[in-house]
């Protein structure tokens, strides 16, 4: 009987029942039915196109993003300066492309951060259940109560207004997502019979957590990282607007809105066009998210 | 709902207590000398540990004395009662646009699914929850504002018009003292915060309108309503959209708790005197008192939004009982 057992466990740990998510994730046949959504496509298409030019921004951009000219303040749009220049004279294209670097930084660092913290915080509290998901509720629920742009705000206060520290403080704020989505799919998923094999072959808790429990979380992880790079963009731009994130001259797209708020009345070019690369440069992470989502989780097809 | 708020109450406390800058050094200015901070810091008890004078402060709080503003030397309870109802009257109008436009947009693109309708509007819909509010909020400005004068440029109330408090609520104010000028000053200067600060929300209705009339246009009992002879209008807003708004409540109410962020950005551009704008300003000037009220007054907010949706959500689903 004991052999029984075994061999019945060893196989069980040899061939690792994998649930279907697993599967969907690891095929390269995820590619291909996301390539096949339209939207998907559009998503990756400007994705990779605001890259390019983060990338190439010293190359691509005609003119020098912070160097002041107060012989060419405020400039309409005209064929040398394709979008104006602001008040202090520098081409807003320029600062728009470079712009892209930073707005780029802030999606991807903030949603790492929220995402690593996250996602151990939830693993945490629904695997290990009672008094450590008592405190894993109640830390996400206190987080959740907070207006979350205050939080981030006392966050920036605390370790002081500067880009960097506003991308910390939306990851933090972004947080308690990451927690709630993973601790409900842990739970879920801790009493099936793959877990409970795990366990039986002497895994330990970390094992089981990061090796057996977390790559079925993936799918929707994957899809909540997408979205959340948006987020997080339009998040610490608004950081930057307030005066708290990016400070001059830096060429940022919150930072630039800020300024031409002054000028609205007047140059109305200075506020536009930064605000714009947010909008499409979001749209292009909103568009694969959704995209990620219809492949990977039919259930929230159309939400 | 207790044990968040006092989580609250000590994030912030903490918080406030780690930022840079100490209360006594602020409040001496130039003029401290070492005796007279270490004095002061005395008085306001800043050299007990933290967890007393954690104590101290939740059990003046919870009678609703959160101390003294240092920025105007006002109690701080005094200076959030001042910026809420600001705050309040924009979200409110802020949601009620958001839901005249969002459900009716969701229900058509429904009702003619791939129709150019709903493809357009799904598009606004991808557009809307992408935009910046702040940047919304300036291309209205700019455009209704600053081009077409159709609408004012920030502010509340036009000049020379003086509006007796009451509520703190323009618009009920205006009402109830007969001022039929300062309402519409009001509602002129409301019209494109509200939009602004109402857009992601419409958006995020009106997707998911869309999404949930859809569901429940396959159900059976819509087949069954059809079949019975009853009028297409009673099938669709009886059986369908009642069915359907449950979770469109949900997001509604997420959406709610949302817009207190949204306030900050959006009282901001159009220089309206909010909880959000207070919440900078106090931030800012390290304005503690004030900022501890903003924050836990907030949080109580966001608690009761979501208990309330809770309760809607048993109201409108029978099925589901609070015990």
């Amino acid at each position: 009987m004991a052999k029984g057992e075994q061999v019945e466990i060893k196989a069980l740990g040899q061939t690792r029942i994998v649930p279907v998510q697993r599967k969907a994730v690891s095929a390269p046949s995820l590619w291909r039915r996301l390539l096949r959504s339209k939207s998907a496509i559009i998503g990756l298409v400007i994705i990779l196109g605001i890259t390019f030019v983060a990338v190439f921004a010293a190359q691509i951009a005609p003119y020098d993003p912070i160097k002041q000219s107060f012989i060419r303040q405020l400039r309409p749009p005209s064929a040398s300066f394709p979008l104006g220049t602001d008040e202090f004279g520098r081409d807003i294209l320029s600062r728009i492309i470079h712009g892209a670097r930073w707005a780029l930084l802030a999606g991807i660092l903030a949603d790492s951060i929220a995402l690593v913290l996250g996602v151990t915080i939830g693993l945490i509290g629904g695997y290990y259940g009672g008094r450590v998901d008592a405190l894993v509720v109640w830390f996400t629920d206190v987080m959740l109560a907070f207006p979350y742009l205050l939080l981030a705000m006392i966050v920036v206060a605390i370790f002081g207004p500067g880009i960097r520290n506003a991308m910390i403080a939306i990851g933090i704020v972004y947080m308690p997502q990451y927690a709630r989505l993973v601790r409900g799919t842990v739970l879920s998923l801790k009493e099936k019979e793959f877990v409970e094999a795990a366990r039986a072959i002497g895994a330990s808790s970390f094992r089981i957590m990061f090796r057996h429990i977390l790559p079925n979380c993936v799918a929707p992880i994957i899809v909540m990282a997408t979205l959340a790079v948006g987020w997080a963009i339009v998040q610490t731009a608004g950081l930057s607007f307030l005066g708290l994130g990016a400070q001059h001259p830096m060429p940022e797209w919150g930072a630039m809105l800020a300024g031409g708020r002054n000028y609205m009345l007047s140059a109305w070019w200075i506020a536009t066009f930064p605000g714009l690369a947010i909008v499409v440069t979001v749209i292009g992470f909103n568009l694969l998210g959704d995209g990620l989502r219809d492949v990977l989780d039919p259930y929230l097809r159309g939400r | 709902m207790i044990p968040v708020l006092l989580g609250v109450s000590i994030f912030v406390f903490v918080g406030m207590h780690v930022v840079p800058g100490d209360v006594a050094t602020l409040l001496l200015g130039d003029k401290a000398t070492p005796e007279s901070l270490a004095r002061l810091q005395h008085e306001l008890g800043l050299d007990q540990p933290i967890y007393v004078q954690y104590y101290r402060f939740i059990s003046k709080a919870i009678r609703g004395d959160f101390g003294i503003s240092l920025r105007t030397r006002q109690p701080a309870w005094r200076e959030v009662w001042w910026a809420l109802p600001m705050t309040i009257e924009l979200s409110i109008c802020a949601i009620i646009v958001a839901i005249l436009i969002g459900i009716p947009v969701g229900v058509l693109a429904a009702l003619r699914q791939y129709s150019l309708f709903d493809s357009l509007s799904m598009v606004a819909v991808l557009i809307g929850v992408s935009m910046p509010i702040f940047w919304t909020g300036l291309i209205l400005l700019m455009l209704f504002g600053g081009r077409l004068h159709w609408l004012p440029i920030g502010g509340i109330l036009d000049e020379g018009i003086i509006l007796q408090r009451i509520t703190g609520i323009h618009l009920i104010d205006a009402l109830v003292v007969g001022d039929t000028k300062a309402f519409n000053s009001a509602l002129r200067h409301l019209v494109l915060p509200s939009i602004a600060l109402g857009s992601i929300p419409m958006a995020t209705i009106a997707r998911m309108t869309r999404s949930a009339m859809l569901e429940v246009l396959r159900q059976d009992y819509v087949r069954t309503a059809r079949s019975k002879g009853l009028a297409e209008r009673i099938v669709i807003i009886r059986h369908a959209l009642r069915n359907a708004l449950i979770p469109v409540v949900t997001v509604i109410g997420l959406q709610l708790g949302l817009l207190l962020s949204g306030a900050v950005l959006t009282e901001t551009v159009f220089a309206l005197p909010g909880l959000g704008r207070l919440a900078i300003t106090s931030l800012l000037a390290r304005d503690y008192a004030v900022v501890q009220a903003v924050v836990i007054v907030s949080a109580l907010m966001i608690v009761v939004i979501n208990l309330a949706v809770d309760l809607l959500y048993a109201y409108l689903d029978p099925r589901i009982h609070y015990t």
